[in-house]
């Protein structure tokens, strides 16, 4: 414990430092902005920022974008409430009663609800956050390649499991996504492999930020402009009245909603943790449960502010939650982690347990930053709720070609390769139509990420083993793993059968 | 075309770039080497493999009608969205197009006058300060402060007079 909290003083004697702090600052009014922006998300965003955090020190470069992370999971709630349509999917729920109450008239009630439930949430599972990195880092460090791949399992199998999409449209993109990270060179023999179509630029890996930006980037700006297209660019912009005493007044209410923020903050935290689930179906769930424990549940919908506490908590917990699975085992626990991961690879460092023991710096300056971008968030968002408003009456059709531009260019940086470039086109377009057909993306981008972990874990066990399976079920850590991936994995079809057995 | 539709031609084109995926992962082994343990084409043959089972599931499901995509008849994307959607990807395509024959900022600078006069009907002056701003932040974000050197086609020799000014001579 006294450890921790000197690890913790040393975190923040790097998180406080100018340019950290600075990038804290900037990254939470980014990500608000992104947040805040319909259709774009923590997950766009930090996809499409990645590329140009090279200029500053990895430390520094995760910093921003955890505090970009952070303040998108706050601005979501902007739009949903304001507009009445999710700024991120994450604060879906948020709108159910968010925006009921802008409607009557308390829109900055909302706001303020948004933002404390957001700060609440996020303090709570910071703490818990550094409490268990460290024990979990050390029994991650006798982790040998079976239990590695068990784990990545265990990952993909919470997409099929929990994921609630089409199953074989969840699986396909996991499989993509993998045979995507396999294209280039065979890491064992050092052979060329899979050099689609001939093309010369497949002669080496494809960078998971094309596959990334194209998704994330073009892929969603396509779709927004179809949406928008469709809902012929109405806006439907709520008014606020901010006062000094109205905002006192709404802080002073914020105390009797201490039970759906608590509940929220718990219950995101640990589904933040899960990987594949991360903040959105978080959110959903604490709404859920608020309601279900609320002393008036017919309220919820209609602007009942716990409706509003109880997810806003929970997103921002889970965000939280989801780095640690991150940084202590080196798998993602949403697509946004799985971004961070595949930069921290980008910047030379190794994700997993390795990296407590030997970039004490980095993992403890990002965790102190964590504390500070909370802070800041609060602070920026409760005095700039008009700033943003006004933000977010720029019209769509400038915003777009700057987006669009921020994808291509930053494309290009990692590798100054335009074939990179035309990669981004089709994936964006491709991904564009499968997302329309409703095929689940986040596994891709998360499986091109883990699969330059996932093939080596498994040729290196069946090495140990001489091809023997049975080697990823008798070790004292992969077993189990196993076993949850496996139950995960059949878990559709279990619910299919019970399904079946009760209708008769 | 509907959804339905869209869904089987999907699911079959899926398909196909999933046997294609098989049999380029073939081109290495795919068995088991002794000593060495699967071959590098394995891991990808059989996650191919396992690609185009889930194009038969879904197949199997449009076949059965039994998710909401495979029985919805409605169309795949409305004619405005379509028209919208399509100009965007071609002029995308151009620009990109453009970025080795005369350069990334020539091209973002037609790319944002474009679509903001043409797709966005924002007035030319709006559209003018927009293309002119954006690849001037551009070249001192992504050339001068993080010095990634993008491609500049024929306006190549344009650009040795301001990498002088910034004190950057010798590229």
């Amino acid at each position: 414990m006294v450890e921790i909290l000197a690890l913790l003083a040393d975190g923040f004697g790097i998180a406080l430092q100018p340019l950290n702090l600075i990038l804290i600052v900037l990254g939470c009014s980014v990500g608000l902005f992104i947040g805040a922006m319909p259709g774009l998300g923590s997950v766009n965003g930090v996809a499409i920022l990645l590329p140009l955090t090279f200029v500053v020190p990895p430390a520094s470069a995760i910093i921003f974008l955890a505090a970009l992370y952070y303040g998108a999971m706050y601005g979501g709630a902007i739009s949903s409430i304001m507009l009445g349509i999710p700024g991120a999917s994450t604060a879906v729920a948020t709108t159910f009663d968010g925006r009921p109450l802008a409607l009557q008239g308390l829109a900055d009630k909302a706001l303020i609800t948004a933002a404390t439930a957001s700060f609440v949430g996020g303090t709570i599972s910071v703490i818990l956050f550094t409490l268990a990195a460290p024990p979990l880092a050390h029994v991650a460090l006798v982790f040998g390649p079976p239990e590695t791949l068990a784990l990545m399992l265990l990952a993909f199998a919470t997409f099929v499991g929990l994921g609630g999409d089409d199953i074989w449209k969840t699986i396909f993109s996991i499989c993509i996504g993998l045979v995507l990270a396999a294209v280039g060179t065979d890491i064992v023999s050092g052979e060329p492999r899979l050099q689609l179509f001939g093309l010369t630029g497949f002669f080496s890996n494809i960078n998971f930020l094309v596959l990334a930006i194209g998704i994330y980037g073009i892929g969603e700006m396509l779709w927004t402009i179809e949406q928008t297209a469709k809902a012929g660019g109405a806006s439907m912009l709520s008014r606020a009245t901010v006062s000094v005493r109205r905002v006192l007044a709404h802080l002073r209410d914020q105390l009797t909603l201490w039970k759906a923020t608590l509940m929220g903050s718990l219950l995101g935290y640990f589904v933040g943790i899960l990987p594949a689930a991360g903040a959105t179906p978080g959110s959903m769930m604490a709404y859920g449960v608020a309601k279900q424990l609320s002393a008036n549940p017919d309220s919820f919908g209609k602007g009942n502010p716990e409706g509003v506490s109880a997810p806003e908590a929970a997103n921002n917990a889970a965000s939280t939650g989801s780095m640690l699975p991150m940084l202590t085992l080196g798998i993602p626990g949403s697509p946004t982690t799985a971004i961070l991961l595949g930069g921290m690879v980008i910047w030379g460092l190794e994700p997993g347990p390795q990296l407590f023991v030997d970039e004490k710096a980095f993992v403890w300056g990002l965790i102190a930053s964590l504390y500070a971008a909370n802070l800041f968030a609060l602070l920026l968002n409760l005095t700039f709720i008009p700033a943003f408003i006004a933000v977010l009456r720029l019209p769509f059709t400038i915003l777009a070609p700057v987006i669009f531009v921020l994808c291509l260019v930053g494309g290009y940086a990692p590798t100054n390769r335009m074939f990179d470039v035309w990669l981004i086109l089709v994936f964006g377009f491709v991904g564009y139509l499968l997302r329309k057909l409703d095929y689940p993306l986040a596994p891709a981008v998360l499986a091109i990420v883990l699969g330059p972990m996932t093939e080596p874990a498994l040729r290196q066990s069946l090495l140990m083993s001489g091809g023997d399976l049975a080697i990823f079920f008798t070790r004292p850590y992969s077993g189990p793993i196993m076993v949850v991936a496996i139950a995960l994995l059949a878990l559709p079809l279990i619910r299919r059968l019970v399904r079946r057995f009760r209708t008769g | 075309m509907s959804v339905r539709f869209a869904e089987i031609v999907m699911a079959c084109v899926m398909a196909a770039f999933s046997v294609y995926l098989m049999w380029k992962s073939a081109e290495l082994n795919i068995g088991w080497i002794e000593d060495e343990g699967p071959g590098g084409g394995a891991w990808p043959f059989w996650l191919s493999a396992v690609m185009l089972l889930s194009c038969a599931g879904i197949a199997w499901n449009w076949w059965r009608r039994s998710t909401p995509l495979a029985r919805s008849t409605e169309p795949f994307i409305g004619s405005a969205a379509l028209r919208i959607v399509l100009q965007v990807v071609v002029l995308l395509t151009v620009v990109v197009a453009l970025f080795d024959v005369i350069g990334t900022y020539c091209a973002l600078f037609l790319f944002m006058l474009v679509y903001l006069a043409v797709i966005g009907s924002h007035r030319l002056p709006v559209a003018l300060a927009w293309a002119v701003t954006t690849p001037v932040v551009t070249f001192l974000f992504f050339e001068i402060l993080i010095k990634v050197i993008l491609p500049k086609g024929v306006t190549e020799p344009l650009f040795y007079p301001i990498f002088r000014f910034f004190g950057m001579g010798g590229i």
